[in-house]
């Protein structure tokens, strides 16, 4: 499960942040995970507390935003949404579609002492 | 734990042997981070907040882009070959590697969890391969790659297959810094794997339907595979071969000759 593998990362970057940034102890972090992304919220969160054990985070806030999925279709010429992948337009119900929105996996901030 | 493949860093090795930290070639001191860092106070408690704004890959993205500057240097194509276990990833890539070897420069990179088993079924062809292990690790990240191609030289204008681990979700989100992701995709599958799996699928710029010699014993519908794959990626090539009697490698050779040439002319 790559889950695991990514939440290892946001605890490496907190780490980075902390000796770049001074600060020793992780209180919150927000994700920014998109609803076409490759990550699953509930395996996130899961990872997250095996992964925070110990660390500057142990104990930290999770709080992840949602960014809903976009795609360009071509037949409508337009933006339209799409909320999971092989999913078809919603207007047209076509399949030319391009993604525009919703492929994000972000670490915006953290709460910090 | 976790539930496919409990996921792990840690006891990685390549070609037997646990790599020594990071010995990369190049320098990662330079700094790139993109992020605005700056800090507000947060009022009482003295806690406070800290943007980033760092997408959560950067660190195998930046591998992977450093991966891709030496693929370019040497004029490498790097195909990284995804597939569910047992598609014939393998059975492909001895097949392939041993019609190629006279043509151009073949390299190898074998991904498993464990044993140098496919690393030996290509050695048995003649072509040199590089066995990484990933242990728990469900997939193979730029970092492995980075490793594993200083135990090789890659020779100029050759291919590089790379056999990630077999598994159809996990190595869809970590670039290699590969030129070209292949799905392989068996006919005893199931064409309704685009559409379970959609990750690889939107990712890879072909698929190859493999096994089609057993195309006459198991129900399996190309033409609807073929469809669910470009309502996932509209631009998805494909290719509908058989690694055990040969059929459809000719063209599969043709698509590997066209995107090496296509690499050589834009750099
Ligand atoms: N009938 C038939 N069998 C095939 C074909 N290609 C591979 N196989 C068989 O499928 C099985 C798995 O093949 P491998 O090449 O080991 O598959 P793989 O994708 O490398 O497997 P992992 O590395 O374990 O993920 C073997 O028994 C092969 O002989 C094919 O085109 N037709
Ligand atoms: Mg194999
Ligand atoms: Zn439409």
């Amino acid at each position: 499960m790559h889950e695991l593998a990514i939440t290892e990362g946001i605890l490496r970057i907190m780490e980075d942040q902390a000796r770049q940034q001074n600060f020793s102890k992780v209180k919150t972090v927000w994700l920014e995970i998109g609803e076409l992304s490759h990550l699953n919220r509930e395996a996130i969160s899961f990872c997250f507390r095996a992964v925070i054990k110990g660390s500057i985070a142990e104990g930290a806030k999770l709080e992840i935003a949602h960014v809903p999925g976009k795609a360009w279709c071509e037949q409508c010429d337009r933006i339209v949404e799409l909320s999971k992948l092989g999913d078809s337009c919603p207007i047209c119900g076509g399949f030319e579609l391009q993604i525009k929105d919703g492929q994000e996996m972000r670490i915006c901030k953290l709460e910090v002492v | 734990m976790c539930t496919t493949c409990g996921c792990g860093q840690g006891d990685v090795t390549i070609n037997g042997e646990v790599p020594h930290g990071h010995a990369h070639t190049h320098n990662h001191n330079h700094n790139h981070n993109h992020n605005h860092n700056h800090d507000h106070d947060h009022g009482a408690g003295g806690s406070r907040i800290v943007e980033i704004e760092q997408d959560i890959l950067s660190a195998n993205d930046h591998m992977a882009m450093h991966n891709r500057q030496d693929f370019a240097r040497f004029g490498v194509l790097a195909l990284n070959l995804v597939s569910s276990p047992g598609s014939g990833k393998t059975s492909l890539l001895v097949r392939t590697a041993s019609e190629l070897a006279d043509k151009m420069p073949i390299h190898v990179i074998e991904g498993d969890q464990q044993t140098s088993l496919d690393a030996e079924r290509i050695r048995q062809t003649g072509v040199a391969a590089v066995q990484v292990n990933t242990g728990k690790g469900c997939h193979l990240d730029a970092d492995m790659i980075s490793r594993a191609i200083q135990n090789m030289q890659l020779e100029k204008s050759g291919v590089l297959f790379i056999e990630n681990v077999g598994n159809l979700v996990c190595p869809a989100a970590f670039d290699l810094g590969e030129a070209a992701r292949v799905v392989i995709l068996s006919v005893t599958e199931g064409e309704d794997k685009p559409l379970k799996y959609p990750d690889m699928f939107l990712s890879a710029k072909l698929m190859i339907i493999n096994k089609c010699d057993l195309l006459a014993y198991v129900p399996f519908d190309v033409e609807k595979c073929v469809e669910y794959a470009r309502r996932i990626n509209p631009q998805i090539e494909v290719l509908q071969v058989s690694a055990l009697n040969g059929d459809g490698l000719g063209e599969w050779y043709e698509w590997i000759a066209a995107q090496s040439e296509m690499l050589q002319r834009d750099g």
